[in-house]
């Protein structure tokens, strides 16, 4: 892992540094020249920032830590001067982590930047709590605002101000399979499928003996994100975003619809399910005990860790192509943050392209900004990396970028209840209830 | 064990202030335990009408609003008309129930054999208490393992020939789904419904959720050695003479236990299943860690409702709720036992 931050950090990373900064100074033709100037230069010389900056995340597993630790590298290779301290608390998906930084920021003892999702869970929690302060002037200086997706902005903004420094960007709606076993099977997959193509694949796995469908729904997470890939399969990027922001009706025809197929998907999904946690599910495919898994691509990570990558290939979910389900990282700019001058410089060193480069190949994620060399990107990645850039972007409901906190629990206990009884009209009913409560 | 100990102890300070009392102690005792006192009423008391006050306020996102509900108790009745939670009720009923009657029953056959004296019984006391000392968590991933249908007991089911056999005989093989399976057997809803036409507000189904019973089995294995070493005290504590004179009387050993033994071990047997029902009512971290919410629920508890509430979906005001209920139900098992100590010192 450092050979490899040491590899980014190399000779050919600064004829990169070089290739930028001719591209900053064409930019700076056409825009006000001065701002794009001073950020060139204080790349060039490093800062006389002293103090402390304290970032508070939960990256601590194998595949976080060192992604992490390469935005302190970035960091501190710009302020040498400032300290950096690793506030960042262990425990799966955020749960703990975000349990000790709301008793902070309750106590205003806020750190220098934290980490969080776009949407809801940053404009709910910390946004509209004034908890934050906004980060436009970064999106302007540091040219954020042409290089990230405004689909993106979108989710990092309210009144048109926006509140985050998005970091890396993962996708949530892949549809992964081991080749080995749906080739036995005499299935084909193409660039795309759609949901008859993937029911017709799931029958033809069944015949053969073959479990369809790999499920690990210990983690609550599970359920809601399966359902709502799904659901984008079936009613597309409009219509689901209506769903998830209250202008559309759980309990529509439609819909039921779509959790009708669902069911029948469940047909074709391990027994054991609710024993297994995501990665267990995963590892089904990778050991050939399934064929089909979907989840986002941090399930990439484990085919690496497991020296897989060739027997393993990916579609979007059925249905869902030309949609890109946002799950994102990103760092905000507290209010009252101790070191407020050290954590400016830190989040316009995450807005950099270097930082972006060291960091994403590390975390399994892509860079939010589209203009990152993609040199240093897996295949898989080269392809979400295209996605990103033409695809319609749609925050996930399951990670609480499209849904309130509230809302997305009342969605994962209706999803968990629903896999198991399978009962259309109360998994409608309780989702509509939910959305007007 | 821990209560004989304590009530030694208890016993031989009580000589001592008896003896030691004087001029000053009246003064002494309270003034040394008044800190300990404020700070159980802050932190316990204080924090419990806290909790409760939370429990009936409108704060249900991450900003405080301690402002109370209208109507007041408006919180606890959503509470009670969320499936989740009425699940949660009906899991921790069973649990309870099915732990405390396998833990008791486990700990006294542990117990009157090793009271027999028969060779090593000292290293087998040691071996049976080992599992009390043992982490829930570490239990709860090892038995998760064990109750896997895939990879635990079922293999073992395969790998002896018990599966052969059992085709051979023209039956099925046995493959449980243990901890993965969904259904509720026994289910009284109808009935109910029969009875009282007001239940039919109950949206759960009321029976035994099948994939609660592994739990029970993992969380025996890990409690019954406490109750054995509370049992083994108990049995210390019967005088001999009355052992012996039934053996005089012509007693065989069944009935000796059945109408002598037990009887008089009455006390104990309240006492284990007190402490052993706490436990039960607050479970968390064994279920959390061996199946989690379960399929459909089916052994999901209060503690894991109140984890999710409060830290995932930031409803502090219904997180709060079910904690209080949780403690009412602790409460409804705890002070008719304290009472009775009070009485009896």
């Amino acid at each position: 892992m450092n050979l490899f931050v040491a590899d980014v950090m190399s000779g050919r990373h600064n004829r990169r540094d070089l290739f930028r900064r001719a591209a900053a100074l064409g930019i700076s033709a056409t825009v006000a020249g001065g701002l794009i100037n001073r950020a060139a230069a204080q790349d060039a010389t490093p800062s006389s920032l002293t103090g402390d900056l304290e970032i508070f995340s939960w990256w601590t597993s194998p595949g976080e830590a060192p992604a992490l630790e390469a935005l302190f590298t970035e960091y501190k290779k710009r302020n040498p001067g400032v300290n950096v301290i690793n506030a960042a608390v262990a425990g799966g998906g955020g749960g703990p982590a975000q349990a000790v930084l709301q008793t902070r920021l309750q106590g205003s003892n806020p750190p220098d930047s934290w980490q969080s999702h776009p949407g809801h869970e940053l404009i709910d929690q910390y946004v509209d709590a004034g908890y934050t302060e906004t980060v436009t002037d970064i999106y302007a200086s540091e040219g954020l605002d042409k290089a990230v997706p405004q689909g993106l902005i979108d989710q990092c903004s309210k009144d048109g101000q926006q509140y985050l420094v998005p970091v890396g960007v993962h996708r949530g709606n892949g549809l992964w399979y081991n080749k080995d076993v749906v080739g036995k099977a005499g299935v084909t997959v193409g660039d795309t499928m759609t949901q008859e193509e993937f029911m017709a694949a799931l029958d033809k796995l069944k015949s053969a003996g073959v479990t369809g469908l790999a499920i690990g729904d210990k983690d609550s997470f599970v359920d809601a994100q399966t359902f709502e890939n799904h659901l984008l399969g079936a009613l597309g990027p409009d219509k689901w975003v209506a769903l998830f922001s209250g202008d559309a009706a759980w309990d529509d025809q439609e819909v039921k619809d779509v959790m009708t197929s669902f069911t029948k998907l469940l047909d074709y999904v391990n027994s054991d399910h609710s024993a297994l946690s995501w990665s267990d599910a995963t590892a089904m495919i990778i050991e050939g005990k399934a064929a089909f898994n979907t989840m986002g691509d941090w399930a990439y990570g484990e085919f690496v860790a497991k020296n897989v990558v060739d027997k393993m290939g990916w579609v979007s979910y059925p249905g869902s192509d030309g949609s890109f389900v946002l799950v994102v990282d990103g760092f905000t700019k507290p209010k009252g943050a101790p070191d407020m001058d050290n954590a400016i410089a830190w989040l316009k060193s995450c807005s950099s392209v270097d930082a972006q480069a060291a960091f994403n190949p590390l975390k399994g994620s892509i860079p939010a900004r589209t203009d990152v060399p993609t040199d240093g990107f897996s295949e898989y990645h080269k392809w979400s990396i295209a996605s990103f850039a033409k695809d319609h972007l749609v925050g996930s409901a399951a990670h609480g970028l499209a849904t309130s906190p509230a809302f997305k629990q009342a969605f994962y206990d209706a999803a968990i209840a629903f896999v198991t009884d399978k009962d259309v009209d109360t998994f409608a009913t309780t989702l509509a209830d939910a959305a007007k409560a | 064990m821990a209560t004989l100990t304590t009530a030694a102890t208890a016993e031989r300070a009580d000589v001592g202030v008896r003896r030691r009392r004087g001029f000053g102690e009246r003064w002494l005792s309270p003034a040394l335990l008044s800190p300990s006192i404020v700070a159980m009423f802050i932190f316990v008391y204080g924090f419990i009408a806290f909790t409760f006050w939370v429990s009936i306020s409108n704060w249900k996102t991450n900003r405080r609003d301690l402002s109370i509900s209208d109507p007041t108790f408006k919180t606890y009745d959503s509470l009670f008309n969320q499936t989740r939670f009425q699940i949660d009720l009906r899991n921790t009923l069973v649990f309870t129930v099915l732990f405390l009657i396998m833990a008791v029953f486990a700990g006294l056959a542990l117990a009157l054999l090793l009271d027999r004296h028969v060779m090593g019984s000292n290293l087998f006391r040691s071996i049976f208490l080992f599992p009390y000392a043992i982490s829930f968590i570490t239990t709860g991933v090892v038995w998760r393992w064990i109750f896997n249908p895939e990879t635990g007991v079922n293999a073992l089911f395969d790998q002896t020939g018990l599966n052969d056999a059992l085709a051979k005989a023209g039956v099925g093989p046995l493959k449980p789904g243990w901890i993965t399976d969904p259904s509720v057997v026994w289910q009284v809803n109808g009935a109910l419904e029969k009875i009282f036409p007001w239940a039919d507000v109950i949206k759960a189904h009321l029976g035994i959720p099948v994939a609660m019973i592994p739990v029970v089995i993992a969380a025996t294995w890990q409690l019954s050695g406490f109750a054995m070493a509370m049992y083994l005290a108990g049995l210390g504590t019967i005088p001999g003479e009355i052992k012996e004179a039934a053996l005089v009387d012509g007693a065989s050993d069944w009935r000796a236990y059945k109408d002598i033994i037990i009887p008089l071990l009455k006390p104990i047997t309240i006492s284990t299943m007190i402490i052993l029902g706490h436990v039960s009512l607050k479970i968390f971290d064994l279920i959390y860690a061996m199946s989690g919410k379960g399929p459909g629920f089916a052994t999901d508890v209060p503690g894991i409702f109140v984890y999710d509430k409060l830290f995932g979906a930031q409803q502090y005001n219904l997180g709060s709720a079910a904690s209080i209920v949780m403690l009412v139900l602790v409460s409804l098992v705890i002070v008719p036992y304290l009472w009775r100590q009070l009485k009896e010192l």
